[in-house]
């Protein structure tokens, strides 16, 4: 099944990789990893989207918070949460087109960032299946790029992963 | 007043109370070595290679329990320590393993001798820290000797550029160190801990099993409080033994690949399992399908939370320090009423008796070649169990493990979870550079020994009279082994040709060399080596043993506990 794990870590040098190798070495999968820094400039949070048996979940938990850099973890599947990602997407904007581009961004709730001569970049977030929604929606010839940031999470209500 | 950063660790290190530095110099670390010249509060142990100078800091650990200490240059002298770091990482031992870099502004340039020792090591240690600034080498090093000790103790390297060993900085060292992120847990959890302790009294077939975790945690007095108080059988993981007397009628000898038929058959068959600082190793328990039985309940005590239900889902776990928990245990038990089950017990220990009747570790001992287990049988009573024993990685050291009956923990030094050829003569030093008037046995193949031979010279060096075991099989016997059963006898590469004369290479070095074909020889022989007049000699005793024989019982890779072979079946 597919968990959304998210941690805080010391904000050094190396903490990435530690984590990154972690779940290289182990064999562990990784669907998406952003990071950067909290307010509190000493700390990093990640948010990883993994998936596995609950066993390996639960291995993944456990050894994360092993290492020795990893402040808090928590899976947030555990409780209810929320999940967002941005995309970026490049789209084919000429004629009849251009009105189409327009018309989907906006039933998607997404904006259009920068407008060309032939294309449009529009930006879109929401939870990683909406952007994978929209993107099946258009037509594969009129996608010129993607880039998504990987899913960020958080917990709801007063679930808080806090130092 | 302002120190250097050579100057600095040199105070870190008298500060942590370290007694020996296994090292070998180099460029990186040249300021550093400046240093141990001027300074006579520890001793520095050349070694003739890296690996060895990690090994035996590893041993000086397991042996004593503190950290051990290596030191070793930058590039090809922090990539000879891998290897030495794995090992203990495997083993839970705590080392601080100091390593120099190229200077700061040449990180990353390809310098000469430059490599990401923080890289490289990662996935080998407990956690590794490159030192950027001479402000930061009094905390790192005080944060490395407490990392390494701690929870589940492992390898901590610092890696510290040379122009920082240069640079000035105040010093003084932190009386202890607090780290958000790092909070190993002691106390077990009541509750479970109560729970356990009802289980393990509504047993009907209970087995205790205790692995390299007790050793390490110091908790062989409680166990052995708590499985006589229990009056329950009790096998040791290879890691385990000494952790629990050998020679008490409780103990049902090893367990796993090589394991007695009696601890694996009780492991199988148990309703109750009282897991104690191991973790279920495939080496261990083998195939975790065929080991699973329906109904059986397991309690896992461990101080590393990921080590419970990894490979076998446990019923009651219970995250703590070992001895704290056994404690814990042992006074509750004090309080109880509820007794175990007497008569079930008894029917219990008639079955173990019956396997163990079936005399698994038997083998010829009429035969006129030197018969291995024999020279480890003799070696026991010459010594009077009371040795230091290291063994290398292969046949030799699974006899030494069955044959050699541990009373006491941090005797049996060997690697187990990376199975490291080459670390028995650097353990050896180790462990008599700790205890220099105890006896030093290291068991060892003629493939294993030749993976670190050049440390006979630092042994001449500095005196030490380590006995050397060596049984002389001409082939990498365990390979063979394998060969043997698996591969239809093809035996691709497993003969070790070309053998040097083991007693006048040991003579070159400075040492007594002794050979002993006849099983008639063997005692008298390990008598003079450790008699008074060989006492401060290194003895190097090539015994010329069977060539084919095998380890028994054995559970083939992949198979359960009970599908062991036994000697008698072939
Ligand atoms: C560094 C290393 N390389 C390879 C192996 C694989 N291996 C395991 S046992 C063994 C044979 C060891 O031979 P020897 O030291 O002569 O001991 P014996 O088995 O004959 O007692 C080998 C090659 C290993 N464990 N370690």
């Amino acid at each position: 099944m597919r968990h959304i794990v998210s941690l805080l870590m010391e904000n050094e040098a190396g903490a990435l990789s530690r984590v990154a190798g972690l779940f290289s070495a182990r064999a562990y999968n990784i669907e998406s990893l952003t990071v950067a820094p909290t307010e509190d400039a000493t700390l990093s949070r990640m948010t990883i989207v993994t998936s596995g048996s609950e066993e390996v979940i639960e291995q993944i938990i456990k050894q994360l918070n092993k290492l020795i850099d990893v402040v808090r973890v928590l899976d947030l599947n555990d409780g209810r949460f929320i999940e967002r990602e941005l995309m970026l997407v490049k789209v084919k904007a000429v004629g009849a087109l251009r009105d189409e581009m327009k018309r989907m961004c906006d039933i998607f709730r997404g904006r259009i960032i920068d407008v060309a001569d032939g294309s449009f970049t529009i930006e879109l977030t929401g939870s990683g299946s909406k952007l994978d929604a929209f993107l099946e929606t258009l037509d594969k010839s009129v996608i010129l790029e993607t880039v998504r940031t990987g899913a960020s999470g958080i917990g709801r209500g007063n679930r808080i992963l806090k130092v | 007043m302002e120190l250097t950063g050579a100057e600095i660790v040199i105070r870190c290190l008298q500060e942590e109370n370290v007694k020996f530095v296994f090292g070998y110099p180099g460029g990186a670390v040249l300021n550093i070595y400046d240093e141990i010249f001027k300074q006579d509060k520890f001793k520095h142990v050349l070694v003739r290679h890296e690996q060895a100078a990690v090994h035996a800091a590893d041993a000086f650990a397991r042996a004593t329990g503190e950290v051990g200490v290596a030191l070793v240059t930058s590039g090809p002298g922090a990539t000879n320590a891998v290897t030495g770091i794995a090992t203990a990482y495997m083993d839970s031992i705590p080392i601080v393993v100091i390593s120099g870099q190229v200077p700061s502004p040449a990180i990353g340039m390809d310098a000469f001798q430059e490599v990401d020792m923080v890289g490289i090591t990662r996935p080998c240690v407990k956690h590794n820290f490159l030192v950027k600034d001479v402000k930061d080498i009094a905390i790192t090093i005080k944060k490395a000797f407490y990392i390494a000790a701690t929870g589940r103790p492992g390898p901590v390297v610092v890696d510290i550029p040379k122009d920082i060993t240069q640079h000035l900085a105040k010093y003084e060292y932190p009386k202890s160190v607090e780290m958000r992120s790092y909070n190993p847990v002691l106390k077990g959890h009541s509750g479970q801990i109560k729970k356990a302790i009802k289980l393990i009294l509504e047993a009907k077939r209970p087995m205790i099993y205790a692995g390299g975790g007790v050793v390490l945690g110091d908790a062989s007095e409680q166990l052995i409080k708590l499985t006589r108080k229990l009056g329950y059988p009790i096998t040791n993981t290879l890691m385990g033994l000494g952790g629990y007397p050998a020679t008490d009628r409780q103990f049902v000898g090893m367990l796993g690949m090589h394991g007695t038929l009696e601890a694996n058959m009780a492991m199988q068959d148990c309703d109750v399992l009282i897991a104690i600082g191991a973790r279920f190793d495939d080496r261990v328990i083998g195939n975790p399908e065929h080991f699973f039985r329906k109904g059986r309940i397991i309690i896992h005590v461990d101080v590393d939370p990921s080590s419970i239900s990894k490979r076998v889902k446990v019923d009651v776990p219970i995250v703590g320090h070992v001895q704290t928990v056994l404690a814990e245990m042992n006074q509750l038990l004090e309080f109880e009423d509820k007794k175990p089950n007497a008569a079930e017990l008894k029917a219990w220990w008639a079955q173990i008796e019956k396997w163990r009747s079936k005399n698994c570790l038997n083998y010829d001992r009429t035969s006129d070649i030197i018969k291995p287990q024999f020279v480890v049988e003799k070696l026991y009573e010459v010594t009077k169990g009371d040795a230091f024993v290291t063994s290398d990685v292969g046949q030799h050291q699974m006899w030494a493990a069955q044959f050699y009956k541990f009373d006491k923990p941090r005797r049996w030094l060997n690697s187990g979870g990376l199975g490291t050829m080459g670390v028995g003569l650097p353990y050896a030093m180790g462990a008599q550079f700790a205890f220099p008037d105890a006896q030093v046995a290291c068991i060892t193949g003629e493939g294993s020994i030749q993976m670190n031979i050049q440390e006979l010279s630092t042994c001449k060096q500095f005196h030490l009279p380590v006995k050397i075991i060596l049984l002389n099989n001409r082939y990498l016997g365990m390979v063979r082994q394998w060969q043997h059963f698996f591969y239809g006898n093809r035996y691709s590469e497993s003969y070790v040709d070309a053998l040097p004369d083991f007693v006048k290479l040991a003579e070159s070095y400075g040492h007594v060399g002794m050979r002993i074909e006849k099983p008639g020889d063997v005692e008298s022989a390990l008598k003079e080596a450790f008699g008074p007049k060989l006492k401060k000699q290194l003895v190097f005793m090539d015994f010329v043993t069977d060539q084919t024989e095998n380890v028994f019982p054995m559970v083939p890779a992949g198979k359960g506990l009970s599908e062991l072979i036994l000697a008698e079946e072939l």
